[in-house]
This record gives C-alpha cells, sequence and structure tokens, in this order.
C-alpha cells in the first residue's frame, strides 16, 4: 500500500506539473503583448521596455516558467494586469464562492441520487422505476444553465424564494448564504444526479444477477439484508469513480451556472478576465480548478482501493 | 428486448424530427431571422409568432430554427474533426501499442484533468471567439475520448483469429485496420457519437451562453439564451423556444444512443 501509494503521489505531482505548463505555455504563445493593452497604443517604445522588464516578460519562457512556479508553490499568483492587485487576493472570495457552489452541489448529487437509484433498482420493471427511468433521461438531457435558468424563473421570478441577482456572501451567515448558493447548486447538480442514478441502477441490478448474492438468499437472507449488506458494497465501487469523475464536470458546470445566477465566483472571473485578456488571473484559475479535478480523483483513487480488497496489492 | 424498443424508437423519432427542424431551417423559416419589426417588440406568443418575438421584435421561432441549424452544423463539424483525429490515432495506438501508444495515452489523461469546457475556454481564450474557432477548439478537444474509445476497441480485436489469419495471408495492415477490424467495431463507435454529438451541442450552447462562443451575426441556440436572459422578466417566451430544442434534441439523440446499445446487448 505504501508503494502504491507513493507511485500515486508521484503521479499526481507529474499530472499537476504538465497541467502547469500547459496552463502557462498556452498564454505564452499567443500573439500580441499584454503591454499594449495596459499601456494603450500610444505608449512610447521605453514605456514598453520598462513595463516587459517590470512584468519579466524580456526573459526567456522557461525562466519565465520556473518564476511563475516558484511564485504558485509559495501563494503568489502574479499582479493581474486588469485590477492592478494580487491575484490571490482577488481571486480569495471568487474561490469560496465556487468550492462551496461545487461542494454543494457534490452533496445534494449524493443525496439525491443514491437514494433514488437504490429506490429505482429495488423496484426494477416496476411503475416506480419506470416513471424513474423516464424523469432521468429528460433530467439527464437537460443542461445545467439551462436547469439554472429554469430554476431562476420558476423559483426567483415567480415564486421569489430568492432574488436574483443579489449577491449574499458568508459574512451575511451560513444559512442565508448556503440557501443563495442552494439553487444554483441544484443546477449544477440535477443533470449529473440523474446520471449517477441511472449508472448506480445498473450496477445494483449487475451485481444483483451475481453467485455470491444467490448464496446470500439461499443462506435466509431477504432481499432487503442482501441488497444492504452484500449489493451496496459492491455496487458502489464502480460509482465512487463515477462520482470521482464527475468533480471535473462540476466546476466546469459551476463555472457556466455562476453566470446565470450572477455569482461572483471563479467561473464568472475566468470569463470576465478572458474577456479582458488578463492571462496572469486566467492562468490561476486553471491551475486552480485543473488542481481541485485532479486531486479529487487521487482521493477517488485511494478509496477506490480501500473499498476494493484485490486492488490494494497493485 | 421487445419492450425496450420503444425507446431506441422514440429516440429516431425525436432526432429526425430535431434534425429536420435545423435542416429546414437552414433553408427556409417563417419569418426574417434578422428582420426587426418595431411594432413586435417583445410580442407575447400569438398564433402569428408561435413563440413569441424578441427585444428587438425579431421572430424567435425562425432565429431559433436558425439558430439550430447553425448548432448542428458546428456539433457535426466538431464530431467530423474529433472523430476522424480520433479514430487514425486510436486505431494506430490500439493496433500497434508501445512506447507511442502510451505516451499518447498519458497526454490524454493529462488533458481529461481538465473540464472539457474550461479547456475550450482557454482555448478560444487564446485564438479569440467565432463560430470557426468554436468548431476547431471543441474539434481538437474531443479527440482524446474518441482515440480512446477506439483504441480500446482496436485493442480487443487485435489478437483475434481473422486478424491474424488475414495477416498471415500477407493483408497489408492498412487493410486489417480499415477494412477487417473497422466494420466490427461500428456498434460501439456509433454510441460513442451519440454521446459526442450531444456532449458538442452542450459545448457550443454553453460557450455561446459565457459568450466566448458563436459571436454575431452568427445565431445560435447558447447566444439566444443568453440574449434571452436579459430580458426574461419582460420577456420570459424568449428562452422557451431555444430551450425546448436544446433540451429535445440532446434527448432524441440520447435515446437513440441507448437504442443502439441495447440493440447490440440483445
Amino acid at each position: 500500500m505504501t508503494k502504491t501509494l507513493a507511485k500515486r503521489g508521484l503521479l499526481l505531482i507529474a499530472t499537476l506539473l504538465l497541467v502547469t505548463i500547459l496552463a502557462f505555455v498556452a498564454f505564452s504563445i499567443i500573439p500580441g503583448d499584454p503591454t499594449s493593452s495596459i499601456l494603450g497604443v500610444e505608449a512610447t517604445a521605453e514605456q514598453i521596455a520598462a513595463l516587459r522588464s517590470k512584468l519579466g516578460l524580456d526573459l526567456p519562457i522557461w525562466q519565465r516558467y520556473l518564476q511563475w512556479l516558484g511564485g504558485l508553490l509559495t501563494g503568489d499568483l502574479g499582479e493581474s494586469y486588469n485590477y492592478a492587485m494580487p491575484v490571490g487576493e482577488l481571486l480569495s472570495t471568487c474561490v469560496t464562492h465556487t468550492l462551496t457552489l461545487a461542494g454543494l452541489a457534490f452533496v445534494l448529487i449524493v443525496v439525491l441520487a443514491i437514494p433514488l437509484g437504490i429506490l429505482s433498482a429495488r423496484h426494477e420493471g416496476g411503475v416506480v422505476d419506470r416513471v424513474l427511468t423516464i424523469l432521468n433521461q429528460i433530467t439527464m438531457s437537460v443542461p445545467n444553465f439551462v436547469a439554472g435558468i429554469l430554476l431562476v424563473y420558476v423559483f426567483g421570478l415567480v415564486l421569489r424564494l430568492f432574488r436574483p441577482g443579489a449577491i449574499v456572501t458568508p459574512q451575511n451567515g451560513w444559512g442565508p448564504y448556503l440557501w443563495y448558493m442552494l439553487f444554483p447548486a441544484l443546477a449544477v447538480a440535477l443533470p449529473r444526479a440523474a446520471m449517477t442514478v441511472k449508472m448506480l441502477r445498473g450496477s445494483i441490478l449487475s451485481e444483483l444477477g451475481q453467485d455470491y448474492i444467490r448464496t446470500a438468499y439461499s443462506k435466509g437472507n431477504s432481499k432487503s439484508s442482501a441488497l444492504w449488506r452484500h449489493v451496496l458494497r459492491n455496487a458502489m465501487i464502480p460509482v465512487v469513480t463515477f462520482l470521482a469523475m464527475t468533480v471535473a464536470d462540476i466546476m466546469a458546470g459551476s463555472i457556466v451556472v455562476e453566470q446565470v445566477f450572477g455569482i461572483p465566483g471563479l467561473g464568472k472571473m475566468l470569463v470576465t478576465s478572458i474577456g479582458n485578456r488578463d492571462y496572469p488571473v486566467v492562468q490561476a484559475i486553471v491551475v486552480l480548478i485543473a488542481t481541485v479535478v485532479v486531486v479529487c480523483n487521487f482521493a477517488a483513487d485511494l478509496l477506490y482501493r480501500v473499498m476494493d480488497p484485490r486492488l490494494r496489492g497493485r | 428486448m421487445r419492450q425496450h424498443n420503444w425507446y431506441g424508437r422514440l429516440g429516431v423519432a425525436l432526432t429526425v424530427l430535431m434534425v429536420g427542424f435545423a435542416g429546414v431551417g437552414m433553408f427556409w423559416t417563417p419569418y426574417e431571422p434578422t428582420a426587426m419589426v418595431g411594432a413586435d417588440k417583445y410580442a407575447a406568443p400569438s398564433l402569428a409568432h408561435p413563440f413569441g418575438c424578441d427585444q428587438l421584435g425579431r421572430d424567435i421561432l425562425s432565429r431559433t430554427m436558425e439558430g439550430a441549424g447553425s448548432t448542428l452544423m458546428i456539433a457535426l463539424a466538431v464530431l467530423a474533426i474529433g472523430f476522424v483525429a480520433g479514430l487514425l490515432i486510436g486505431a494506430l495506438c490500439g493496433y500497434y501499442g508501445g512506447v507511442v501508444d502510451a505516451l499518447v495515452m498519458r497526454l490524454s489523461d493529462a488533458l481529461a484533468a481538465f473540464p472539457s469546457i474550461l479547456l475550450a475556454l482557454v482555448v478560444l481564450a487564446v485564438i479569440g471567439p467565432g463560430k470557426y474557432n468554436v468548431i476547431g477548439a471543441l474539434g481538437v478537444l474531443f479527440i482524446p475520448s474518441f482515440a480512446r474509445l477506439v483504441r480500446g476497441e482496436f485493442l480487443k480485436y487485435r489478437d483475434r483469429d481473422f486478424v491474424r489469419s488475414a495477416k498471415l495471408m500477407g493483408v497489408p495492415d492498412g487493410r486489417i485496420l480499415f477494412v477487417h477490424i473497422l466494420p466490427n467495431t461500428w456498434p460501439v463507435l456509433l454510441s460513442g457519437l451519440t454521446i459526442g454529438f450531444n456532449n458538442a451541442v452542450l459545448a457550443e450552447a454553453s460557450m455561446s451562453y459565457l459568450s466566448i462562443g458563436v459571436t454575431a451575426p452568427d445565431v445560435s441556440l447558447g447566444r439566444m439564451l443568453n440574449e434571452a436572459q436579459g430580458v426574461w422578466s419582460t420577456a420570459p417566451w424568449c428562452m422557451l423556444c431555444p430551450a425546448l430544442v436544446v433540451v429535445l434534441t440532446i434527448l432524441g439523440v440520447s435515446m437513440l444512443g441507448e437504442g443502439l446499445r441495447e440493440r447490440m446487448a440483445a
């Protein structure tokens, strides 16, 4: 296990390094110079040269990369071109919003999908299962931002359960904050939750057909005890992997859904910064999001090994 | 199996309907999609304008038809790039294996760490928005997933007897790959294509919704939803038609794919 852990850990670090290289190189090969967007077109050659050396743009690319990476590791994310403030400071509130939104969405997916998946599988072929399957198929087909638009319309504009566009922060108290995040999180969660239900249902049904379940029945287990004590443990394994993969989609979903609800999170900042060609900010956001995804996948991989003893040695 | 057939059939019907809607929209729309009629500003749905009019008095149905056509063409172009390149890379990697295969697969693992929308946004940030850039960015980003799918399938058939005997008979590798192995993989690849199509529609719509995708004067479903959101307290019907078309298209194609998988399993 220690050896596996070390190997996986190294792979994690290698992936993260690759992520930083990709994020850095992508924005270094862009034609055009950030100095012209900062200084305007009327800048003199001296002004440009001075700013270039201040921003470190006159150094070779690998040196700039190492400087940037060193900064990243010590928590210095550089300075925003547009807001003239450190990127770290600029992003700190955005990060809270996005991570809360994504975290809440993940919780919603688990809370909604696992009971519904079990329910659907238990009543396979019955009315409940059929209704759920149809609802599921429809929910899966609604893109998260369309779900968001519908939620804002129904719960915000018609039922007035929240005020669309109003911004709530943790300073307003966690109760109101979570309530504020609930609908966006639901928008992010719904399509994914539907996919998870489908996945879990399939997984349980295929486990129910296995020999060890027949043995469990023959030893006098009822359907529910076979399900709870034997099936779920195994049926959850592929679902955990699937849930880990959804982290990437939840992060992507948050980027889009923040725009629907006007939440000033990473997604909104990303879109604004792309528009402003504020590359230090874009780079930092890309690395942040990719890091969250990579680390979650790493955690899921470990969890997978804990859940499935057959994999522990590998 | 019989009871599941309705699923695939409904999928085919919906897909044909939505593709027809978009296809007709490329040649004919009830009104000129760009015609602005002052008197029809914010017109609510009526017999003349079944889905109402937008803030400039343009007919929503006509605009949605045109937008659906453009979204459809983008999705198909993205699939064409992603699938053809993915097929070539995946087939070669799966069949030959080796160092190149290992490298390509690691690279695709690393790319999978980024949410695809995020990557697409970054690429568009670098190359700028617009219809063709969206196609290029998404097309390239779709290559790894197709390559992976194709690779798995070719790996499965690599050591089958019919491939070995073809090899012994001196059939050239290119022919083995694309005449002997490829036809066996179609069922899986087709169902992969339906998923890819939906992802492409979704990606284009999301990006254009974020206004980093298709730009004016091109219309797309995502752009319409973006515009509709700006006026939704005055004219909520603006979003109904484009939203419905996105959902029904994805629903139809995913049911079609589901039907395909059921058929393969049967």
